[in-house]
């Protein structure tokens, strides 16, 4: 049976992870290729790489990050941050990467989606939206890591994300980013249960409850989350154990 | 032990050639026919298409290479998937080394995505391919085809309907997931592949 995933993200800047970790099973939790070895040793069913470098010079340097990523890592990855031309597309993938990430650059031109699924596969094109539900309770898109504002609703872009394309949608939630309240159900469910594509549902997770809400209610076919595996407060093997005991699919 | 990996117009070959080292094994990745006659094992990997992969194959000669080896052969998701003898992917027709044919998944309802994409379980394990693995483990899968039952089947997996997740005639084994990103479980079929003689 197809099993829920669970996967842990990592944000990079300048080859480091970001937001201080201190785990006592590895020596250096800034270190990306070890600290992702040991999530893929946890358990976890796939690894995400953010790349927030602000500087396209020092982003030069993700590359051969992403091979020594490759050569270290035996589960799925995928890498996103800044990525707009077949050539980063490339180069990442040529380095090891299993999936790309793209966000603003395919919503200020959608032809890159249609592009990249034409010349790598739909199944390494993963589309990342960032959505905010504003005072009409509709659900927006955002850009540029949050900071602009669209008047494009999600469920929209989505779907024209699709048809041109797009293998997985990542959904994250910015309402719901970092409360640790919980994962946006309702527009969760609302993409899972209208497109053809995987969900991977991002924002929110706190507990083990919620992870399996948002598999249940929300029907996300994947969990995304960072600080909560960072800061150890939630480890993947227990969490797996107990969505396994509530019945939900899972790799143990 | 001289292991080739065969390069054509596919993914993944990087991947694979990684997990041969984490294995402890340099593999050489080429096209070259006399390097690829030669080798003790050889490793047809492939994400992508079917209709292009096999042009691709066929404008180089490959097709026939690869129909003729006699050293074990692993083919990887594509790669299993062009040993077959039919893929509905753009109608093609491919290697025939496996009589299974290769379709694409239809959705019994709007909850079902394809392709599939994500860890599931492979059962029924035959042959040494899967020696020490257990029944049911789990490996990672991205494919919006398939190969059908058939006698070649050696481990069947569900999704939709049961299917072949790997094949096996001869010298020849296929995959449809990827062991080179299935964790310690994939890592032990590729050192089984490896230990066939």
């Amino acid at each position: 049976m197809l099993t829920k995933r669970i996967i842990p993200c990592l944000d990079i800047k300048d080859g480091r992870t970001v937001k201080g970790i201190n785990f006592e099973q590895i020596r250096d939790a800034g270190d990306p290729i070890e600290l992702g070895a040991f999530y893929a040793e946890q358990g976890a069913d796939e690894l995400v790489f953010l790349d927030i470098t602000a500087t396209i010079e020092k982003r030069k340097t993700l590359s051969e990050l992403v091979n020594k990523i490759a050569h270290k890592i035996n589960i799925p990855f995928t890498v996103g941050g800044g990525i707009k031309t077949e050539e980063d597309v490339s180069v990442l993938l040529q380095n090891g990467a299993d999936k790309i990430a793209i966000n603003t650059a395919a919503f200020l031109d959608p032809t890159i989606i249609h592009r990249f699924a034409k010349n790598f596969g739909s199944q390494c094109v993963v589309l990342a939206i960032d959505a905010k539900c504003e005072e009409d309770n509709n659900w927006y898109v955002y850009l540029n890591g949050g900071r602009t504002k669209t008047d494009k609703l999600v469920t929209d872009w989505a779907k024209e994300a699709v048809d041109l394309g797009i293998g997985e949608i990542l959904l994250t939630s910015m309402n719901h980013d970092g409360t640790k309240q919980g994962f946006a159900l309702d527009i969760t469910a609302q993409l899972a249960e209208t497109l053809p594509v995987p969900i991977i549902a991002s924002g929110g997770g706190g507990n083990e409850k919620h992870f399996l809400d948002v598999f249940t209610k929300g029907k996300a076919d994947a969990a995304l989350a960072a600080s909560i595996f960072h800061y150890k407060e939630l480890a993947i093997p227990d969490l797996k154990q107990f969505l396994n005991k509530q019945g939900i699919a899972i790799r143990l | 032990m001289n292991t080739i990996i065969i390069q054509y117009n596919a993914g993944n070959i990087q991947s694979v050639l990684y997990a041969l080292e984490r294995l402890g094994v340099q593999a050489l990745v080429t096209d070259n026919v006399e390097l690829i006659q030669k080798a003790d094992k050889v490793i047809f990997p492939g994400v992508g298409e079917a209709s292009t992969a096999m042009h691709y194959l066929k404008e180089r000669g490959l097709d026939k290479v690869i129909q003729h080896l006699k050293q074990p052969v692993l083919g990887i998701c594509l790669g299993m998937q062009l040993m077959c003898t039919y893929s509905e992917e753009n109608d093609t027709t491919c290697l025939g080394i496996f009589e299974e044919q290769v379709k694409l998944f239809k959705p019994s309802d709007a909850s079902i995505k394809v392709p599939q994409i994500g860890w599931n379980n492979i059962g029924q394990l035959k042959t040494d391919l899967f020696k020490g693995v257990a029944e049911n483990s789990f490996t990672y899968f991205v494919h919006g085809y398939y190969a059908a039952l058939g006698a070649h089947t050696i481990a069947t997996t569900q999704y939709i309907q049961p299917y072949s997740s790997a094949l096996h005639k001869d010298n020849f084994y296929g995959v449809q997931f990827h062991p080179e990103k299935s964790a310690k479980v994939g890592e032990q079929i590729i050192q089984n592949f490896l230990n066939i003689s």
